[in-house]
């Protein structure tokens, strides 16, 4: 099947800015699915609130665009109840951190199969431009017009510390690892958390000029490097990427199973 | 031996936003925006087909369109 066989091509052209890297990291998503050889009928897509969040309406799967922060929550519905179905969580830097910060990390403690795309353009890019708890220190946005003094969270360590089982980064410069992460992410068993740095011309990247949406992409090439490289450990303020985790362990909707069984022994 | 050789570069006009991504960013300089800020292939024949262009396209405004041409050792 053909990348172009998941849209709904009749919401084209979709609402983000010229250059927003959400566009970018629906198409290596795309790639990933059509690699993997997934039929649309066995994805369902839950999306919150926010340019991210939009995404599951261009995308030809079973769609749900719930509530802000709450995207998790609806999604550990649908699984609990049909576990064979592949479940796909796109969520923007607000969306899975500030109001959806404790359904995140509840979600990677429970280990239930999904697969959680944080879409981190550093930003709340649908509501005009407020920072967000990963915009970070030093760090300017329409809320924080003498700089923001707030620290970010890394997701990786979040992510990590929760309990997720897979866990990942990588950004809308490198497509081919992008797409690669994504894959795996999917076809991992337990709780996948892959972050994609994002690019918001319109908001982050005015704020803090960092000029076009080329130029904000060369940023992401030169301020990361693959996990492991010796340059991180010469200039710490780099970002890896690559997979941190990738680890087995109980799944929640197999360990329900179990518990049903126990429950219904004796009666 | 196959090697991917290029029969077009399809765009399309009313999804391209002219971010200018793919001309940013292609190694062979193959891509030039327009007067209505649309990407068009300028230098089609420089083409490597990497298809970097499309898979970094935002808008999945532009699709490289290859073929395979089959290449022989011996010539
Ligand atoms: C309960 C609730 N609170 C606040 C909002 C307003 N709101 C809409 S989107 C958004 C944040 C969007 O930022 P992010 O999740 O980073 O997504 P982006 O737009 O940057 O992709 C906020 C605060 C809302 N829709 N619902
Ligand atoms: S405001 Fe930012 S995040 Fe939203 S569509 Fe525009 S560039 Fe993308
Ligand atoms: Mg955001």
């Amino acid at each position: 099947m053909a990348t172009k066989d998941y849209i709904r091509e009749r919401f084209f052209p979709h609402i983000w800015c010229p250059g927003c890297g959400h566009g970018i990291i629906m198409n290596a998503l795309l790639h990933a699915i059509e690699q993997i050889g997934l039929k649309k009928n066995d994805i369902v897509m839950v999306s919150g609130i926010g340019c991210s969040s939009r995404i599951s309406g261009y995308l030809d799967f079973h769609t749900l665009h719930t509530i802000h922060g709450r995207a998790l929550a609806f999604a550990t519905g649908v699984k609990i109840s049909r576990p064979e179905l592949t479940l796909l969580v796109p969520m923007g830097d607000g969306d899975a951190l500030s109001i959806g910060g404790n359904h995140f990390i509840h979600a990677c403690r429970r280990n239930i199969d999904m697969t959680a795309i944080v879409m981190n353009n550093r930003v709340y890019g649908m509501t005009g431009g407020q920072y967000s708890p990963l915009s970070g220190y030093g760090t300017y946005a329409t809320t924080a017009p003498y700089m923001n003094i707030d620290q970010d969270f890394d997701v990786v360590q979040l992510a990590t510390a929760s309990g997720a089982t897979f866990v990942a980064r990588s950004t809308t410069y490198h497509v081919h690892e992008m797409t690669a992460i994504l894959k795996a992410a999917i076809l991992h068993k337990g709780f996948s958390v892959v972050e994609v740095m994002s690019q918001c011309p319109t908001y982050f990247g005015r704020k803090n000029k960092e000029g076009s949406a080329s130029d904000m992409m060369e940023k992401f090439r030169a301020r990361t490097v693959p996990l492991g490289s010796k340059k991180k450990q010469e200039d710490p303020t780099l970002i890896e990427r690559g997979i941190f985790v990738d680890k087995q362990m109980p799944e929640y909707c197999e360990e329900y199973q179990k518990i049903i069984g126990r429950a219904m022994k004796d009666k | 031996m196959a090697k991917l050789k290029l029969k077009r570069h399809v765009i399309n006009r009313d999804w391209c936003k002219g971010c200018g991504i793919c001309v940013h960013f292609c190694p062979q300089h193959v891509l030039e925006l327009d007067d209505q800020d649309k990407v068009f292939a300028a230098r089609p024949q420089d083409c490597v087909c990497c298809k970097l262009c499309e898979l970094r396209c935002p808008d999945l405004a532009i699709e490289v369109e290859t073929e395979e041409e089959m290449i022989w050792a011996d010539r």
